[in-house]
């Protein structure tokens, strides 16, 4: 037990550190870069506590997608962090009500296990024992099942949002020369090839 | 467990990460060796052949000469990220190794999501080279790093789908019964590179664009971005970000035996061809598949940047996406998938 309890407790101060010095670094890729040490670290904690599938959905999702996307915009884009932190006093009020509100219901949540430690049994489908069935099996029984549509809802809202983004940003350009591969491919040698006999001091 | 057994069993599991990292980088000395002078052949030179007998050593005196050469840090550069890069590349190449069974029962830690754990592994390789690119603070390494980067993330798309399809064949996420799963009478005509043909060369390409092999090098592209992200890095932290690299193509190699060459199984399914020890099979295969990669880099002109692109997203995605829902719709028609009783 002591070993889970250290390993708990390297992942957790792990996660708050990072989670810590990615609003505090001064630069901004340091900053995503802990983001990803958070990531990675909470993907430890999901893997003590048995949820070996969501901690590596974590890290396929969050780490090899979204934070790469992370750092590509704060690689790119000139922004003068400086600049930014001036109005720090200004947002303090609003930063500090949100946090607020997550702090009490994070507090409402822990709460409801503390005055009921028996809620968990109350889950809408009984939680199977992890002998029985890896917790991968069991979150696919539930999801194309018993939560189908709104696990079809969620693909449909991050589809249009998908396709919501490629419409606001494209734009017909004219004049651009593409390359048409299937074109290229359609061309023949008889419309590609000219065979012509050259008129000696004239050309064509 | 008391503490003892605890220690007990950590001990058993550095010995075993140890015996394995030794025999893979053996393996990969020579499988560079074989690499270069596979290169060589098609060429009709000679390849290495002055280090050793036969340019046996030649992989060894690399690794010296590599070693003992100054390590140059750029003075822009952001020193402490510069010197990560090439220890994140490596290592996390070196990590995937530690799921994957090279015979019944021999895997490092067989875990419930082993194929997940590689997918997750190789896409975090990414931040070696976006950190290396960037830390180096110049012009083309950065270049180098963002197309690097975009290459490697839109490969990893084909290759989720493509292990999805196996995973619909193979009722399982552990790479074990994976290999399990394709053993039938039938041997080698029963492994899934059979059914599942299209998607065995979408795999193998999109595993030479995933690692930057050529004819998909374009990050390293040593005559346009001279060598990509790795420009400002010499000595040892350039041969980590090489051995990186080969480490990922050996992983890739032996990720595509497992899913696609039945793994550690004898190809005839019977004696006296069941008695050769399921490694010998295993390295075989993996062997078979680096030599096609290097035949590929002998033979196959580099891509052009926007090629590359519309290959992945235009062919390799549509393609997949479809074989996924071909294969869902067969496998319920025809009743084989499997947990339907």
């Amino acid at each position: 037990m002591t070993v889970t309890a250290a390993f708990f407790y390297l992942f957790a101060t792990f996660t708050v550190a990072s989670g810590f010095m990615v609003i505090a670094s001064r630069n901004p890729v340091q900053s995503v870069l802990f983001l990803i040490l958070a990531f990675v670290n909470a993907a430890g904690l999901f893997l003590m506590m048995g949820a070996e599938f969501l901690a590596m959905i974590l890290v396929i999702v969050y780490v090899g997608a979204v934070a790469v996307l992370f750092l590509f915009v704060v690689m790119m884009l000139d922004v003068d962090f400086a600049e930014l932190r001036q109005g720090f006093l200004q947002y303090l009020p609003v930063g500090a009500l949100i946090g607020v509100i997550f702090l009490l219901e994070l507090i409402l949540v822990i709460g409801a296990y503390v005055i009921d430690p028996n809620i968990i049994r109350t889950a809408a489908v009984p939680i199977p024992a992890p002998d029985v069935m890896t917790n991968t099996e069991a979150l696919g029984q539930v999801l194309y099942t018993r939560y189908f549509y709104f696990f079809q809802a969620a693909g449909l809202i991050l589809l249009v949002a998908m396709i919501g983004a490629i419409v606001l940003t494209l734009r017909e350009r004219v004049g651009v020369r593409r390359q048409d591969i299937s074109r290229q491919n359609a061309r023949t040698q008889e419309e590609a090839v000219q065979l012509r006999k050259v008129p000696f001091r004239q050309g064509i | 467990m008391e503490s003892g057994d605890i220690l007990l069993a950590v001990a058993i599991m550095l010995g075993k990460s140890l015996l394995m990292l030794v025999a893979l980088l053996i393996f990969i000395a020579y499988a560079l060796l074989a690499d270069r002078k596979i290169w060589a052949a098609v060429q009709l030179r000679r390849g290495p052949n002055v280090v050793g007998p036969w340019g046996l050593l030649q992989s060894f005196a690399d690794l010296l000469k590599f070693v003992l050469k100054e390590p140059v840090i750029p003075a822009p550069a952001n020193k402490g990220m510069f010197l990560l890069a090439p220890l994140v590349m490596c290592t996390l190449a070196l990590a995937a190794w530690a799921v994957i069974p090279l015979n019944a029962g021999w895997a490092i830690a067989d875990i419930n999501v082993g194929i997940l754990y590689i997918f997750a592994i190789s896409s975090l390789g990414v931040y070696g080279v976006i950190m290396g690119g960037w830390a180096s603070n110049s012009k083309y390494p950065f270049l180098g790093a963002l197309r690097s980067a975009a290459q490697m993330v839109s490969y990893e798309v084909s290759i989720g789908f493509v292990i999805v399809t196996v995973l619909m064949c193979a009722g399982t996420l552990n790479l074990s019964r994976i290999v399990e799963a394709q053993n039938s009478s039938l041997g080698i005509l029963g492994w899934y590179w059979l059914p599942l043909f299209p998607m065995f060369v979408v795999f193998f390409i999109s595993a030479m664009a995933e690692t930057n092999r050529p004819p998909f090098d374009l990050p390293e592209a040593e005559s346009e971005l001279v060598a990509g992200y790795m420009v400002e890095y010499s000595s040892t932290p350039y041969l980590l970000f090489m051995l990186g690299e080969y480490v990922a193509i050996m992983t890739m190699c032996a990720l595509g035996t497992i899913l696609f060459l039945g793994g550690w199984l004898s190809p005839i399914p019977f004696a006296p061809f069941t008695w050769v020890p399921g490694v010998i099979w295993f390295v075989l295969k993996a062997s078979f598949l680096f030599f096609l990669i290097a035949m590929v880099k002998a033979m196959v002109p580099r891509y052009r940047y926007d090629q590359l692109m519309r290959l992945g997203w235009k062919v390799f995605l549509p393609l997949s996406l479809a074989m996924v829902v071909i294969v869902a719709g067969v496998l319920m028609l025809t009743g084989t998938a499997p947990g339907m009783h």
